[in-house]
């Protein structure tokens, strides 16, 4: 006699296994980030954020590495938004599909797809060598921007095509030209989707580690210009942790960086949220 | 008037994605392959890694990309793949509001933070108890394979939640029950995008950096067992690139040529199987 699961046992079994699987990845998750913050959060003083980092960072805050870490992502984000927002604006508005479409498209997604590594390269031969600009916050901020662009455009085209046509068509009945309308209209109505591709790439630049370090440096002073190499908070977790210089200080900066980032995310999160309640 | 040059301003900065990667593909390989034909292919491809001797031989860490590339895979597929089909057929759509957000904030986590963990709490357990030096195939495969899930859990979520109902009304009306409606019915159907989810999962972890370093312990050699020391493409790169020069350099910018064209050609097949977005 041959033993047989029926159709509802194995129902049964599957979704027992299924929901065991999901709940272990959830618990993964938040193990992760609670353990971190277990061991983190006693780390966390107003000395810490806000007093110069000493002996390499065994002592001290991590106040450089926060102004480091703002410099490089908000002037990443200066270089990228009009990029990225550009293009989404040509492929939506004026690209009728076709050929030019694609190639754009193509760009875009096969850009997405390239690792830090290899624009921590780039970044390094080109803007750090080529260019001369050295290790310095402009070609971190430069190399991040490249790294962005896509996250921008593909959301930023996703918020220009849930405008509805007819916003467009009132506003050419009314006279208004091409232009005026992308800029009085579409633009205005877009504007929490393109945002929230922003603060996507916003979080990203903040935790990237590979592309930085041979871009910007690690240089532990006060970044006093755009020229001045500087040591971003995940860079500094990352030489805090990886040399075993301390481990309080590693899960302070650690708790830092991902408070800094589940808060961004949270932010593009709600942004889209609403964005598709109001245009889907 | 004004038009026209909006127009055509608009144009040239539409270019930016791939007027970027098309620079990005001149500078590696402007760097790295005159240095292939330099020392030769078989000196390229062979297994001795040693600068100071002009040896430039990148096999022994091509192959540890591919073990903990397929090893993340063995990780993330299984549970990336549950979680995709728990969230789309079998939870309600409270659970799925909430959980898929909180799997998507995996995706945001620094991959530092995820090799900080690996060292904190990974590579000492596996050396208790599986001894070897904790820092192994076994622990990048893990850290990698955690990596890996947003993106196969997102793509396959979506994949599945894009099957048109009346698929599975049809497949209720037979009979069948839900998880035979899964396997016979929505799998197969929403194929080609859960293809897409492990190739790009794929390509993020034969990419990742950082978190490797930290667990793989980066030995030059060969792993016997999944306990062992590995060094990756990557991390060869990120752990060189601050010293080397002159052919050594060069040499770096070979492995970032040849790992560019195998997530190049990731990618492609990635965005031909699911015939882009539109």
């Amino acid at each position: 006699m041959t033993f047989r699961i029926g159709p509802r046992t194995s129902q049964i079994i599957a979704y027992i296994i299924l929901l065991l699987m999901t709940i272990i990845t959830i618990i993964v998750l938040f193990f992760i980030i609670g353990y971190v913050f277990k061991n983190g959060f006693a780390q966390l003083s107003l000395e810490f954020l806000f007093d110069k980092t000493r002996e390499m960072g065994k002592e001290g805050g991590i106040l450089p590495s926060i102004i480091g870490t703002l410099f490089v992502t908000v002037l990443a984000v200066i270089i990228a938004t009009p990029l990225g927002v550009g293009s989404a604006v040509y492929l939506v508005e004026y690209t009728g599909g076709g050929l030019l479409r694609r190639i754009i498209s193509f760009g875009a997604d096969c850009l997405a797809g390239v690792p830090s590594i290899i624009f921590g390269l780039f970044g390094f031969i080109f803007f750090v060598i080529q260019l001369k600009l050295g290790w310095s916050i402009l070609s971190g901020s430069l190399t991040l921007a490249v790294m962005i662009i896509p996250t921008i455009i593909r959301t930023s085209e996703e918020a220009i095509k849930a405008v509805p046509l007819s916003y467009r068509e009132i506003s050419y009945s009314l006279g208004g030209g091409k232009l005026d309308t992308i800029w009085k209209v579409v633009l205005p109505t877009s504007l929490p989707g393109i945002l929230t591709g922003v603060i996507l790439g916003i979080g990203r630049a903040i935790g990237e580690t590979a592309a930085v370090i041979f871009t910007a440096g690690s240089s532990l002073g006060m970044p006093t210009s755009v020229f001045s190499s500087t040591r971003t908070l995940a860079v500094h977790f990352y030489i805090l942790a990886r040399e075993g210089i301390s481990m309080e200080k590693a899960y302070g900066t650690a708790t830092v960086l991902i408070i800094i980032i589940l808060f961004v995310n949270f932010v593009a999160y709600r942004l889209m949220h609403r964005f598709m309640e109001r245009y889907y | 008037m004004k038009d026209k040059i909006a127009e055509k301003l608009l144009l040239f900065i539409a270019f930016s994605a791939i007027g970027s990667l098309l620079l990005i593909t001149f500078f590696i390989f402007q760097q790295g392959i005159p240095l292939i034909f330099k020392i030769g292919l078989s000196n390229f491809f062979s297994m001795h890694w040693s600068p100071t001797r002009g040896q430039f031989g990148i096999l022994s860490m091509i192959i540890g990309s591919l073990m903990v590339t397929v090893g993340a895979l063995i990780v993330g597929i299984p549970f990336g793949l549950a979680c995709a089909i728990y969230l789309a057929e079998f939870s309600s759509k409270m659970v799925q509001k909430t959980l898929k957000p909180i799997i998507e904030l995996l995706a945001g986590i620094p991959s530092v933070v995820y090799g900080f963990i690996g060292i904190v709490i990974l590579v000492p357990f596996i050396r208790t108890h599986f001894g070897g030096p904790g820092f192994s195939v076994l622990a990048s495969s893990i850290i990698l394979g955690i990596m890996i899930l947003p993106t196969i859990v997102s793509i396959s979520y979506d994949s599945l939640v894009a099957v048109p109902n009346t698929y599975r009304e049809g497949s209720y009306a037979l009979g069948a029950t839900k998880w035979q409606t899964v396997v016979k019915l929505l799998i197969p159907a929403a194929r080609s995008g859960i293809v897409a989810g492990i190739i790009l999962g794929m390509g993020r972890a034969i990419g990742e950096t950082m978190a490797v370093i930290m667990v793989a312990g980066n030995a030059l050699k060969i792993p016997h067992s999944i306990l062992d020391s590995v060094r990756t493409l990557t991390s060869t790169i990120a752990l060189e690139l601050g010293y080397a020069t002159g052919d050594h350099r060069a040499a770096l910018f070979a492995c970032g040529a040849f790992l560019f064209i195998i997530i190049t050609i990731l990618n492609i097949i990635a965005i031909r199987v699911t015939g882009h977005r539109e």
